[in-house]
């Protein structure tokens, strides 16, 4: 049992020591800062959407703290207003660096509304 | 479902319905409610709706159609495959011949029979009225499509590009519309309303049913109005002159 | 496990021993049916429904068809067992672990495309945890998993001789459950006060007719075949009396649907929907007429009933009429149902660029029909 638990931690470790190299250099965001410190929102960012998502969608509250609209605004590469596209775009970038499927944006805009406005500007 | 103290927000709700001003010459534009404030919940004191003279409504003309599509993101439907939240309906009295045309879209049941029927609750009906889809949710069953009245649901058979941040769609999901819920939590007006007014037509009335002081109750007391398939007594939140 | 006792004088159905010739050669088509439907779902899954034919008129297609036939039949299936522990005849209970075997497979199969069929399957775990109680989807996903468990349950009692006694109550369980998931199968078309095709209380009863006579056509194919292939006949006795019982619940079904269609004659405001379904839809009023009328209905009842068909040979040409005719009728009730527009304006001729006022379309996509077999 304890020598399995050894082994373990030696995976984990090398596992982090192995991820550590590789930690996915992401787009800056705007803006002074999030809504909660960065370890709060690592850790439960799925929580506070999931939560809030229910809030609006059922009771319709609005301008809360947390909304998927606002990291969206936030997050976006400067260029292309986008938080998907490439390793470095902040949503993509840090969900493959985790290996979590992300599939808020198949269905949610993934590009702030300005990089949406300019778009329709283009091809109405 | 929720308490909700209906008393404070029928007070806000007053003070600010009929803040009627000319905005321009004329043009007069009655501000029904204020935006709600940020963490408040939609009042079930409100009961949004929306009155079509049919007598305004001209043949031919989709400013209704395509400012929906616009506002989210919906590509123009041309399949049967594809999405249509709004569409604009010609119609002919089949005794008199008398010509009449009118946009037709979810209508906002009081009893609504897509509510009832979701096996997951994913279409639901917001306190205010506004009947909706959580994709979160839903499982693309289609039932809500097989049970209302007024085929004002779609299903999405593809992928999605170029979604709106106010309108989230997707792939296997039923959608709606959903009275521009976004516009309306902000105290504006469906983009529907607005283009049909901007076409110089105003044929869309938008407003709270409940207030008895809000334009559309005020027309609905005095004209003759109907609800489509009335017979159901699904109690519609969007009502027509002139059928 | 290992202690149970041996069954060999229980009188098995069919004969027990080694698997026959050809059973490699069954279960490597099975596998290749398998096959195409695991790869026509998996394409659906990534393009999306836009490649099966369904559109926003015609929402339930195809896949419905096959799968509501499935659903109900499945609890038809359970006939046998249902004469053998209910009404405790000695020749059906015999019979009465593949009657459920018979009624779990073709339950599963019925799932399996439904699920498939949704616009996000993978969110089953959603359906299994958000209820709607005012739906009778919802009810119905309770019954489906219900009759699941009952019927598995069953199947032990009848198989483990320590359980003998609580065969009886377990059938009779199995039996008024089954009545009910059938009025649900039915009622998910019955409640839909908006379609003309469907709202109607004879909609639950006309299912329940439908499952008794297609259950008991399948069981009839799957007995016939297994004795054939076994060179040991079924009694001839029972088989007559099983033939007869299927003349009966034919008869049962054509009476209901004529009473469906005339009550609906009677009403005005029915008579358009009643026109196209009965003589201007294409293929509705053939299928109709032709598919049901005359193969499911008038074919089998002169092969049930005839004094000069007696052989196996007809009664199996009889189950298997029975079931093209549930195919037509089927598809007529479904995707007529939905293809017939809805009458949103009493009194005007509609028409727009979303098809009001006209007939559905609905295209020939084949690919839906590959999945649909994977049951």
């Amino acid at each position: 049992m304890r020598v399995m638990a050894a082994g373990l931690l030696a995976l984990a470790l090398a596992g982090a020591a192995w991820a550590g190299s590789r930690a996915p250099v992401l787009d800056a965001p705007r803006g002074e800062k999030c809504v909660e410190d960065a370890a709060t929102m690592r850790r439960s960012h799925m929580d506070f959407l999931r939560h809030q998502r229910d809030e609006t969608v059922h009771r319709g509250i609005r301008g809360a703290r947390h909304s998927l609209a606002g990291c969206v605004e936030c997050h976006a590469n400067a260029k292309d207003g986008a938080v998907l596209g490439s390793p470095s775009h902040f949503c993509q970038g840090c969900h493959a660096y985790a290996a979590v499927k992300l599939d808020c944006f198949e269905c949610h805009a993934s590009r702030t509304r300005a990089a949406q406005a300019g778009r329709q500007a283009r091809s109405p | 479902m929720n308490p909700i103290d209906t008393s404070r927000r029928a007070f806000l709700g007053r003070t600010a319905a009929f803040a009627g001003v000319a905005l321009a010459p004329g043009v007069l534009l009655y501000e029904f409610a204020a935006a709600r404030e940020a963490g408040q919940e939609a009042s079930a004191a409100v009961r949004w709706g929306m009155l079509v003279d049919t007598t305004r409504c001209a043949s031919g003309c989709t400013a209704c159609v395509d400012a929906c599509n616009a506002e989210h993101g919906v590509p123009k439907a041309s399949r049967p495959t594809d999405a249509q939240w709004i569409r604009k309906v010609e119609l002919k009295d089949l005794r008199t011949g008398a010509v009449r045309s009118a946009p037709v879209m979810c209508q906002h049941c009081a009893e609504p029979p897509c509510v009832d029927v979701c096996p997951t609750g994913a279409s639901f009906k917001r306190a205010d009225g506004i009947v909706l889809v959580d994709r979160h949710t839903c499982i693309g069953c289609r039932y809500c499509m097989m049970a209302c009245p007024y085929k004002a649901r779609s299903f999405v058979h593809e992928p999605t590009t170029g979604q709106k941040t106010d309108t989230p769609r997707g792939k296997g999901c039923v959608e709606s519309c959903n009275l521009c819920a976004h516009r309306v939590d902000r105290g504006e007006k469906p983009a529907c309303v607005d283009a049909c007014s901007a076409a110089g037509h105003r044929a869309i009335v938008f407003g709270d049913l409940n207030d008895p002081s809000s334009e559309i109750a005020l027309r609905v007391r005095s004209v003759a109005t109907s609800q489509l398939r009335a017979d159901l007594r699904t109690d519609n939140g969007v009502r027509y002159q002139g059928l | 496990m290992a202690a149970r006792p041996a069954l060999a004088h229980s009188a098995p159905a069919w004969p027990t021993g080694p698997a026959p010739r050809g059973f490699t050669a069954l279960a490597a088509a099975g596998a290749v049916v398998l096959a195409l439907a695991v790869g026509a779902a998996h394409y659906m899954e990534e393009r999306g429904h836009v490649v099966t034919g369904m559109g926003n008129e015609v929402v339930w297609g195809l896949p419905h068809v096959f799968a509501i036939f499935l659903i109900v039949a499945a609890s038809g299936a359970l006939n046998v067992a249902s004469v053998g522990s209910v009404f405790g005849v000695a020749a059906y209970k015999r019979r009465a672990a593949l009657s459920a075997l018979l009624a779990l497979a073709l339950l599963v199969g019925g799932l399996l495309v439904l699920v498939l069929d949704l616009g996000r399957p993978e969110r089953l775990v959603v359906a299994a945890t958000h209820y709607n109680f005012r739906s009778i989807f919802a009810w119905n996903m309770i019954l489906y998993n219900g009759f699941l468990a009952i019927v598995a349950g069953y199947v032990w009692v009848n198989l483990e001789r320590r359980f003998a006694s609580l065969a009886t109550p377990v059938g009779i369980l199995a039996f008024v459950w089954r009545i009910v998931l059938t009025t649900g199968t039915g009622s998910i078309f019955g409640f839909l006060v908006a379609r003309q095709g469907y709202a109607s209380g004879l909609v639950a009863p006309l299912f329940l007719a439908m499952s008794l006579a297609w259950g008991l056509a399948v069981f009839l194919l799957v007995q016939g075949a297994l004795a054939r292939w076994h060179g040991a006949p079924v009694p001839e006795a029972f088989r007559l009396r099983l033939r007869r019982l299927l003349g009966v619940f034919v008869a049962t079904v054509a009476y209901l649907t004529a009473v469906l269609h005339l009550t609906n004659l009677y009403w005005a405001k029915q008579a358009a929907f009643e026109r196209f379904i009965l003589v201007d839809g294409t293929p509705y009023a053939f299928l109709f007429w032709a598919g049901w009328a005359g193969l499911g209905t008038a074919v089998p009842l002169v092969l049930v009933f005839h004094p000069r068909l007696r052989g196996p040979r007809a009664t199996a040409m009889a189950a298997l009429a029975v079931i093209a005719g549930a195919f037509a009728q089927l598809y007529v009730f479904i995707i007529g149902g939905q293809a017939f527009p809805l009458e949103i304006f009493p009194g005007y001729a509609a028409s727009s660029d979303f098809r009001d006022g006209a007939i559905a379309p609905m295209s020939r996509a084949f690919r839906k029909r590959f999945w649909a077999w994977g049951d």
